[in-house]
């Protein structure tokens, strides 16, 4: 590029980027967007984590002890967050195949690409279907609701289906998303012939959005049932 | 760097990502496992959080290898929140000072706790 000749390092490229009435980022356009959005995404998650850190600061009762609530025992005595902690190391195997998947999608690998991109949506899927178990297991039997539990303060409740629901949500839709561009992979829409003009940077922006679901839950993870 | 044709790097760096973030993850289960409490426990589960939320943006989503004017346009903002952190920490910090002095079925309420 031609503009790099004149500054390239540090702050002057960022005012070289910036300025000259030219596209500011050198990047595919759908790429820039996708980076947009997860800012936005960003202010969602980051407001619901304050605004459950000013509930919980406030709160006169007791809080919960999460290592106790989401205790699972396989017949003998509870372990503490187990079900938490395969839930985590689930969504960081789906980001590892995600980004395996990147890889291969630019050397165009078509079947490996669109393979583990499926795999991926499966990881998904079983993190998704952990997390059902698991509000079913908290409203039925420990009768926890929005408003109340029998724990301690009522704040736990909303707080817990507000963040892991809008999470959830955020890998169900993540689960659609890459099962249709594993399918579009697969039926060859993102090859070109001519060298250079393959689409296959629409998996890399799928991937984008799939590791920020698994960054919000390291986040998650650390600040609901942790700390 | 970003090129044209897309971000290309050895596999090798993602199986080294992907191996220390289930380290990192065994690590922070294994300081509730144990029980570690007070600063201790905090200091560990921030660290933890951290070096797992800066592997997975710079090599997982590649920013290391962007330039810098698109790092700065995402990295940057989210700084703004920890305005938000303080503003409410102090606000709640109020509030719970306020309902401790104002309702009176608190100190039946902590009482037996």
């Amino acid at each position: 590029m031609a503009q790099d000749a004149i500054a390239n390092t540090g702050y002057q490229e960022v005012v070289s980027d910036w300025s000259g009435d030219r596209q500011a980022f050198q990047v595919p356009w759908g790429k820039a967007m996708m980076w947009i959005f997860l800012l936005s995404d960003v202010f969602i998650f980051g407001c619901f984590l304050s605004g459950y850190m000013a509930v919980r600061v406030a709160a006169v009762d007791p809080w919960p002890n999460p290592a106790e609530v989401f205790a699972l025992s396989f017949g003998g005595d509870p372990i503490p967050l187990i079900l938490i902690a395969i839930m985590t190391f689930i969504l960081i195997s789906s980001s590892g195949t995600m980004a395996m998947a990147v890889n291969f999608a630019y050397r165009n690998d078509r079947v490996k690409t669109a393979t583990l991109i499926f795999i991926t949506a499966v990881f998904g899927a079983m993190f998704v279907g952990m997390q059902v178990f698991e509000w079913t297991k908290l409203i039925v039997e420990e009768g926890v609701r929005p408003w109340s539990n029998p724990m301690g303060a009522a704040q736990f409740g909303s707080v817990f289906f507000m963040i892991t629901g809008f999470h959830g949500m955020h890998v169900t839709i993540g689960v659609i998303y890459l099962i249709t561009v594993a399918v579009k992979v697969m039926r060859g829409d993102y090859d070109n012939p001519r060298p250079g003009k393959g689409r296959y940077e629409l998996v890399e922006i799928a991937g984008l959005y799939w590791h920020f679901v698994d960054l919000v839950w390291v986040f998650i993870f650390a600040f609901f049932y942790l700390w | 760097m970003a090129t044209a044709e897309g971000q290309q790097h050895p596999i090798s760096v993602y199986f080294w990502v992907w191996g220390l973030l289930f380290v990192l993850s065994l690590f922070s289960y294994m300081v509730d496992y144990f029980q570690f409490q007070g600063m201790l426990r905090w200091t560990l589960i921030i660290i933890f959080m951290l070096l797992k939320a800066g592997l997975i943006v710079s090599i997982f989503m590649h920013m290391v290898w962007e330039r810098l004017a698109l790092m700065y346009a995402i990295l940057l903002p989210p700084l703004l929140l920890l305005v938000l952190v303080g503003i409410a920490a102090g606000e709640s910090d109020y509030t719970f000072l306020t309902r401790l002095a104002f309702f009176d079925e608190v100190t039946e309420f902590t009482g037996h706790h």
